[in-house]
């Protein structure tokens, strides 16, 4: 009984948000206030009701209820409660539901937060976030029905996929998903402000802090799917370039490039089309994602469950959300004005420039993942692009956007002198040049990619540290008195430079050795002795384990015990690696065991990984500043101040 | 023509690729073994494994060989339509229970209904490997020279039966 | 005529950056695309001798030998059809096994021998047996709850 209730509130979910689609579209296009009106609480009834359905999907599975079809295919009695919760959205129709539930969260959120905005504009917004969410529900009801039943029911489910019971998988898909469904906000932003045909700086306004909340959202998802690749995978590498991974790393770039646009519109009102154009795609590329992910017209490492049908369904709704948004945009862009000239150099012609390659990157990563598709759809044989050529193309576009990170906020909008800028980035050059220099001496190997690298993020740091300290001189005043979301730009940027650290020392200085270890032998690493004992066997909830006692030491001095396992799960009769790592902020060592060899003997994989927890450090610092940004009074500002105009407007009428 | 159509249109040609992208399958490479001799095995039947069976038994008549388990939840599924497809159509449907457990594998066809002209155990999965079997279920079309000459991959579906199986089995049969 | 002449120095400047990573992109896929083959392909002599490229089907079963130390793994790989003997060294993934799918990447030498330099073993190349039924859903993505032994 309750996986039908779940089902029914979904059904229910479906109805509001067509007619909240259709009333308010049409109560914003005739004025008519009662219909603009029924967004709000039509925003919130979605919500409630998703939100229903998504508990009770989360209580079948508490309950181990084997008779729904999802519920067996992605657990198991022996499955621990907290691994048992997340199972939810461990699989495909559980993974779309938590998509639901974070676009009428999402939703629900921007009801709440719009106050300050005009009745007909929310209506507009929400209502196109509704016809959004009613294509999803139909995706969901008509392929993917997540409370479907077994009959007869299994005695015991197939568990869930060893891979997935880790803490990673805990929150990184509702992490990713908060990213790519917050980008919807925008993308309903930018379709209300063409259908009300107001392009201004107070649509961007309104835009900013949700297109920086979902970028946040999806770095932190990003980052954490890497990290979780990296120990989980126990290959030692935390970015594969893998089509799943680029699916959600090309609205990053875009979406990207959309919060920096967005800045210029608000603060100068140019660019206004390609903002605009930004705001589509950055949503469309999420749809996307979501249809290689899900579609299964592309192989990858990580593979997927498919069925034609649910291709074919994403893709006619990708088709109609994009498509007639892109026709909407052909329709209205030609109306829009140009907005506040600048000088060719300028704050705005540098973010432009930011903008251009961005995008491009962006391109250059979509291409290389679509290619085999192409080349096979025109016959020409099965191919797949190697990791090289992401490197190849990606690298020489990011260096001139990293060095312009630390020019754009010195430049003046409008008219910037090119004296006056260089003056302010002589410190940053002279650190750069010293840091790009030194560096690689001090790891004893010179390599003029650790040096451009290292000179790049010095470059940054220093610019944004000079930045800050300026400021505080000429303001005088404290580090907390300065505005929170300028502090978040300078505090993203610097996450930038942290990030671009780890990436150049850990692809510079790595080793990597796969060696055969008998009990009692020693391999050393980077200056440490890794001793091996030996491999004993061990018993988990629902798995049997192989755990190998690795001592770890330097210069004859005992650290630590490192104890690398080999699980095999029960159900799934799928066997998993486990890495030990020993970290310290500075270089990790990752152990991770291979196979069984003759006479006690394994095959042991050792890395030494400098720097990379620099890597993740540097996205939660950019996670850190959008949050930063998102706080700032500014908005909140305008908010009292637009909330008294009218009321005042109200008292006069 | 308005600069601003550019984006709709690289779209629209984006959509051609991943719609014609949605019907190559990359996952479905078709199987070397079509119109190949089916490969010839001597197993021993799961009801009574004293005896034991091998396809030589089954030449001069157009067959299916259904590779199933009990630990397949989409063998679940696609049983009612090969019920339909023994009863309704008389078109002969050998099992080949596959990397199973005997008791689960006699209980599952109780529980179920057994409607194999008869079922044999590959318990290592041996033949499985012989076939070609890349997962479970997979059902073979072979002819009455004991040819293979179809092979369906995933649940078989009333589409299926209807479109493919049931012509082609008519078509082999005269 | 001044906002004229930015504008075009605009244009010209997207261009050029266009054109660089047209021309980053084509020199890259020159040499970072891989090829895939079947072994029955590969035997027939439609695989490159000099160039690295994917061959994908089967460990057959009883192939794998270890050699040396035990880092150096010998196996055949077949598609049903045709063989091909492929050397390996260093740590196999967790889902190597006899009797399963694998991809692996590297050259083909002058003497028949397949020296791989990448091992994958991925499911969603069809072979699905039970011991991987869920190897399907690695990234979280994606199961189907009825036909969760298919890719």
């Amino acid at each position: 009984m309750i996986p039908e209730i779940g089902h029914f509130a979904l059904i229910l979910t479906l109805f509001v948000a067509l007619a909240q689609g259709g009333i308010t579209l049409a109560g914003a296009a005739r004025g008519n206030a009662t219909w603009i009106g029924f967004a709000r609480p039509a925003a919130r009834a979605q919500f409630s009701l998703v939100a229903i359905s998504f508990v009770l999907l989360m209580w079948s599975f508490i309950v181990k209820d084997f008779s729904v079809s999802y519920v067996a295919v992605n657990s198991n009695s022996q499955l621990p409660w907290f691994y048992r919760m997340a199972a939810v959205w461990g699989g495909h129709e559980g993974s779309l539901l938590l998509w639901l539930l974070m676009q009428t969260g999402w939703a629900y959120a921007v009801s709440l937060f719009s106050r300050q905005l005009p009745d007909v504009m929310v209506a507009r917004v929400l209502g196109v976030l509704g016809l959004v969410t009613a294509g999803f529900l139909l995706f969901v009801l008509l392929t993917s029905n997540p409370f479907e039943r077994l009959v007869p029911a299994p005695m015991e489910g197939m568990d869930l996929n060893p891979l997935l019971q880790d803490v990673g998988l805990i929150f990184h898909p509702p992490l990713l998903y908060m990213g790519y469904v917050g980008f919807s906000v925008v993308f309903a932003f930018a379709i209300a402000a063409l259908l009300a045909g107001q392009l201004d700086s107070a649509w961007a306004r309104w835009s900013r802090p949700w297109a920086t909340a979902a970028w946040l959202f999806l770095t932190l998802g990003i980052a954490l799917g890497s990290w979780w690749a990296y120990y989980e995978l126990g290959w030692g590498g935390w970015w594969f370039w893998d089509p799943v991974e680029n699916s959600s790393f090309v609205p990053w770039l875009v979406g990207t490039a959309l919060i920096h646009s967005l800045a210029v519109t608000e603060k100068r009102a140019s660019f206004k089309n390609w903002t605009v154009l930004l705001a589509i795609s950055t949503f469309a590329l999420s749809l996307l994602g979501a249809f290689l992910v899900r579609s299964g017209v592309l192989t990858s490492v990580h593979a997927f469950a498919t069925d034609p049908r649910r291709g074919v369904f994403l893709l006619m709704l990708f088709a109609v959300v994009v498509g007639s948004s892109l026709l909407l945009f052909a329709i209205r862009a030609p109306k829009v004005g140009l907005g506040g000239r600048f000088e060719l150099f300028s704050r705005e012609s540098l973010l432009l420039v930011n903008n251009v390659l961005l995008a491009v990157a962006a391109g250059a990563v979509l291409l290389g993942t679509l290619y085999p598709l192409f080349i096979d759809a025109l016959g020409m044989g099965k191919i797949s692009v190697g990791p090289p050529y992401f490197n190849l193309v990606f690298v020489p576009l990011m260096v001139p956007a990293l060095l312009l990170i630390a020019v754009g906020p010195v430049a003046n909008w409008k008219r910037a002198k090119l004296r006056d800028v260089l003056k302010q980035l002589n410190l940053p050059l002279f650190v750069a040049v010293v840091a790009g220099v030194g560096v690689p001496f001090l790891y004893g190997r010179w390599s003029a990619l650790v040096a451009l690298g290292i000179a790049l993020a010095a470059w940054i740091a220093t610019a944004v540290v000079m930045g800050i300290f300026k400021r505080m001189r000429a303001t005088r005043s404290g580090l907390l008195a300065q505005p929170r979301s300028w502090m978040g730009m300078h505090i993203a940027h610097l996450g930038m430079a942290v990030f671009v650290v780890g990436v150049t020392l850990v692809m510079g200085y790595e080793t990597e050795q796969d060696i055969r270890m008998a009990p009692g032998q020693t391999v050393t690493a980077a200056g440490y002795e890794l001793t091996f004992r030996g491999v004993r066997s061990e018993l988990g909830a629902n798995y049997a384990a192989q755990v190998g006692d690795i001592v770890l030491s330097r210069d004859g001095r005992q650290l630590r015990l490192m104890h690398p396992e080999k699980r095999n799960y029960f159900f799934s009769e799928m066997p998993m690696t486990e890495v030990a790592i020993d970290a310290n902020g500075l270089r990790h060592l990752y152990v991770a065991l291979g196979e069984p060899l003759a006479d006690g003997a394994w095959s042991v994989r050792v890395h030494y990984k400098p720097f990379i927890d620099w890597i993740w450090i540097g996205c939660i610092l950019m996670a850190l500043g959008g949050l930063l940004a998102i706080s700032d009074r500014r908005y909140r500002l305008k908010r009292r101040e637009k909330r008294t105009a009218v009321i005042a407007q109200e008292a006069k009428a | 023509m308005s600069r601003f159509l550019f984006p709709l249109i690289g779209f629209v040609v984006l959509l051609g690729f991943l719609a014609f992208g949605l019907t190559l399958k990359p996952s479905e490479v078709p199987s070397p073994l079509i119109d190949k001799p089916a490969p010839a095995f001597t197993l021993p039947q799961l009801a009574n494994p004293g005896e034991t069976f091998s396809p030589d038994a089954m030449k001069g008549k157009v067959w299916l060989m259904n590779v199933w388990a009990s630990w397949c939840f989409a063998c679940l599924e696609e049983h009612p339509v090969i019920r339909e497809l023994t009863t309704e159509h008389g078109v002969p449907v050998v099992g080949l229970n596959y990397k199973d457990i005997r008791n689960e594998a006699i209980s599952w066809l109780n529980r179920h209904g057994d409607s194999y002209l008869v079922t044999v155990s590959d318990t290592q999965g041996r033949v499985g490997i012989d076939y070609g079997v890349y997962g479970v279920p997979e059902t073979f079309l072979i002819d009455q020279t004991g040819v293979i000459r179809y092979k369906h991959i995933g649940p078989v579906t009333h589409d299926a039966v209807r479109d493919t199986i049931l012509p082609m089995i008519r078509e082999l049969e005269k | 005529m001044k906002t004229r002449h930015k504008r075009i120095a605009l244009i010209a400047g997207g261009l050029a950056v266009l054109g660089v990573a047209t021309a980053l992109v084509l020199s890259a896929f020159q040499s970072n695309l891989l090829f895939f083959f079947t072994p029955t392909q590969v035997a027939a002599g439609e695989a490159p001798q000099e160039r690295a490229f994917r061959v994908g089907g089967m460990v057959q079963t009883g192939s794998v030998r270890r050699v040396g130390d035990g880092l150096t793994v010998n196996f055949l790989i077949t598609d049903t059809a045709k063989t091909i003997p492929v050397s390996y060294t260093g740590i196999l993934p967790d889902l190597f096994s006899e009797g399963k799918g694998v991809v692996a990447q590297g050259k083909l030498g002058p003497d028949g021998l397949f020296r791989a330099q990448e091992v994958l073993a991925k499911h969603d190349e069809n072979y699905m047996p039970r011991e991987a039924q869920h190897a399907l859903d690695q990234a979280s993505k994606t199961s189907d709850a009825t036909r969760s032994q298919y890719p």
